[in-house]
C-alpha cells in the first residue's frame, strides 16, 4: 500500500507534530508514504477569490501523483475536500481536456484516475478497526476522549460516496473506541472550527472555537482529538486567544489522532509524536497513562 | 445593508448571471425555508451574517449591495447548509460565485491579495525557508522544497496578479 503524502501549507509549517506523528503510524501500518518535491498549495485557499486558478492548482497536484503512479494520501481536511472534488470533476474527459489544455503552460497533464483519501479514512477502511485493535500495545483505556471531525473531512457528502454520515458521524469515534479510549459525546459534536474565517473575523472565528472548547469542557473530557491541521491551529495554538477573548481559563489538550493511536501504539511521544510541540501541554495527559 | 428596496436599482439578469457560473446553476430554486441559516454556525454567532438573506438579495437583484458586502466573506464553508438543503441550492458553491463576482467588480478582501502573493512568492501559504527545513531536519522530516514557478504560472494565466 503506497501512497504519495500531500501535506499541504498548514502541516509541513504549523503541525510538525500532525507530520511526524502520520509519518511514523502509517510507517507501523505498512503503508508507504513517497514524498513528492513537486507538490506545493492544493488551491484552496483562494477558491473564493477564482475558481478557475483553484481547479487548475488541484489538477496540479493530482497530475504530479499521476505522473508517479500514486493516489494521495492528505492530512488536512481541506485540502482533501478540495482535492477530490477536482479529482471527481476532472474524470470527466471533456472537463480534463479543458484543464490540461491550460495545464501546457506548465508543462504539467493530468491523465486522471488518482484517489484522495485522508489518513484516518485510510486507518480505517484499508488498515481496519480489527488490525488497529490490534496494535494497542498500551493500556490508556483511563482516557475520555472528545472526538472532533470538522466539517472537510466528512462534506460535501456526495463527493465522498457517504463512508460516513455528516449528521451522525461515527468514524473517529470508532477509532477511539479501537485503541480502548472513550470516546465523550458533547452538545454541538459536529460544530465547525471557525478556521476557515479566522483571517476575516477573528472574533466570530475565535467564539465558534470558544463554544466547542466550553461544550467539551462540560463533559470533562481529558482532551480533544483531531484530524485537520486548521483546527489545530484554533483549537491548540489559539486556545491561549480563545481564553483571554471569553474571559475563562482553558486547559485543554488537544492532540491529533494519529498522536493518540501513537500514545496506544506504543511510541515515544516526542520522538515519534511530536508532542512537545502541541501548544496546550499534555505532561497530565500522559502522566494519566503513566507516562512520565 | 438597505432597509428600503429601491426596485429601479434591482438587476433582474443577477441570478441568472449567477446561475451561469459554475455552482451558481440552483440559486433560483431557492424557496426561502430558512434552512441555511437555521444550521449556520456563524451567524449563531453574528446575526448579521444570514445566507437565506443572501441569496434572497442575490435573487431579488441587489447587485452592487451583495457584491461589495462584506458579508459574502463570512461563509465558513463548513458546509452543514449544503447538506441540508431542500432544494439543492449548493449554497457554498453560490457563495463561492458571489465572491469570484465580486473580486472582478474590484471587492478584493485585502487579507485574499496577501494569500495570492504568498502563493505567487512560494506557491504555499507559508514560506519553508533555511531555518525551518533545519528544524524539520532535527526531528526527522524531509527538507521542503519552495515549488513557486508553476503555480506563480497559474496565478498569472488566470490573471490573479493583476488584482
Amino acid at each position: 500500500m503506497r501512497y504519495a503524502l500531500f501535506l499541504g501549507c498548514t502541516v509541513p509549517a504549523r503541525a510538525r507534530n500532525y507530520e511526524l506523528s502520520t509519518r511514523r503510524v502509517a510507517e507501523a501500518f505498512g503503508i508507504g508514504v513517497v514524498d513528492l518535491e513537486d507538490f506545493g498549495c492544493c488551491g484552496f485557499p483562494i477558491k473564493s477569490v477564482n475558481r478557475e486558478t483553484t481547479l487548475l492548482m488541484a489538477a496540479r497536484t493530482l497530475a504530479i501523483a499521476g505522473s508517479s503512479g500514486l493516489n494521495i494520501c492528505t492530512v488536512c481536511s481541506a485540502c482533501t475536500g478540495v482535492l477530490t472534488e477536482v479529482s471527481r470533476e476532472l474524470e470527466h474527459e471533456d472537463e480534463r481536456a479543458k484543464v490540461n489544455e491550460k495545464l501546457k503552460s506548465i508543462g504539467k497533464e493530468y491523465k486522471g484516475g488518482v484517489k484522495v483519501k485522508h489518513i484516518l479514512r485510510i486507518l480505517y477502511e484499508d488498515i481496519g478497526l480489527d488490525r488497529i485493535k490490534n496494535s494497542v500495545k498500551k493500556d490508556i483505556s483511563g482516557l475520555r476522549v472528545a472526538p472532533h471531525y470538522g466539517c472537510h473531512y466528512l462534506k460535501p457528502s456526495e463527493i465522498y460516496d457517504h463512508f460516513d454520515d455528516p449528521e451522525d458521524p461515527k468514524t473517529l469515534d470508532e477509532l477511539i473506541s479501537a485503541i480502548s479510549a472513550t470516546p465523550v459525546d458533547y452538545e454541538n459534536k459536529k460544530q465547525c472550527c471557525g478556521g476557515g474565517i479566522l483571517a476575516m473575523d477573528e472574533r466570530i472565528a475565535l467564539t465558534m472555537a470558544g463554544e466547542k472548547i466550553d461544550h467539551i469542557s462540560k463533559e470533562s473530557a481529558d482532551c480533544m482529538t483531531l484530524i485537520c491541521p486548521f483546527c489545530a491551529v484554533m483549537y491548540d495554538d489559539n486556545q491561549k486567544g480563545i481564553s483571554l477573548q471569553a474571559g475563562k481559563e482553558y486547559n485543554l489538550p488537544v492532540l491529533y489522532y494519529t498522536q493518540l493511536i501513537g500514545l496506544a501504539m506504543g511510541m515515544d511521544p516526542k520522538r515519534d509524536l511530536g508532542l512537545q510541540f502541541n501548544k496546550v501541554k499534555t505532561k497530565e495527559l500522559l502522566s494519566k497513562i503513566g507516562i512520565e | 445593508m438597505t432597509d428600503v428596496i429601491n426596485v429601479s436599482e434591482l438587476d433582474p439578469r443577477f441570478k441568472y448571471e449567477i446561475a451561469a457560473q459554475p455552482g451558481g446553476e440552483n440559486i433560483k430554486a431557492c424557496f426561502s425555508c430558512g434552512t441555511c441559516s437555521a444550521g449556520c454556525p456563524v451567524r449563531e454567532i453574528d446575526e448579521r451574517y444570514n445566507p437565506r438573506r443572501i441569496i434572497r438579495m442575490a435573487l431579488l437583484g441587489m447587485k452592487e449591495q451583495v457584491l461589495s458586502s462584506d458579508f459574502i466573506w463570512l461563509c465558513s464553508t463548513c458546509y452543514t447548509c449544503y447538506e441540508r438543503c431542500p432544494q439543492d441550492v449548493k449554497l457554498i458553491e453560490v457563495m463561492n460565485v458571489l465572491k469570484n463576482m465580486a473580486v472582478k467588480a474590484g471587492y478584493v478582501p485585502s487579507v485574499m491579495k496577501t494569500q495570492i502573493k504568498l502563493l505567487s512568492d512560494f506557491g504555499r501559504l507559508y514560506e519553508i525557508d533555511e531555518f525551518d527545513n533545519k528544524k524539520r531536519e532535527k526531528i526527522g522530516l524531509p527538507r521542503i522544497q519552495m515549488q513557486r514557478e508553476e503555480i506563480s504560472g497559474i496565478i498569472k494565466l488566470t490573471g490573479l496578479d493583476k488584482l
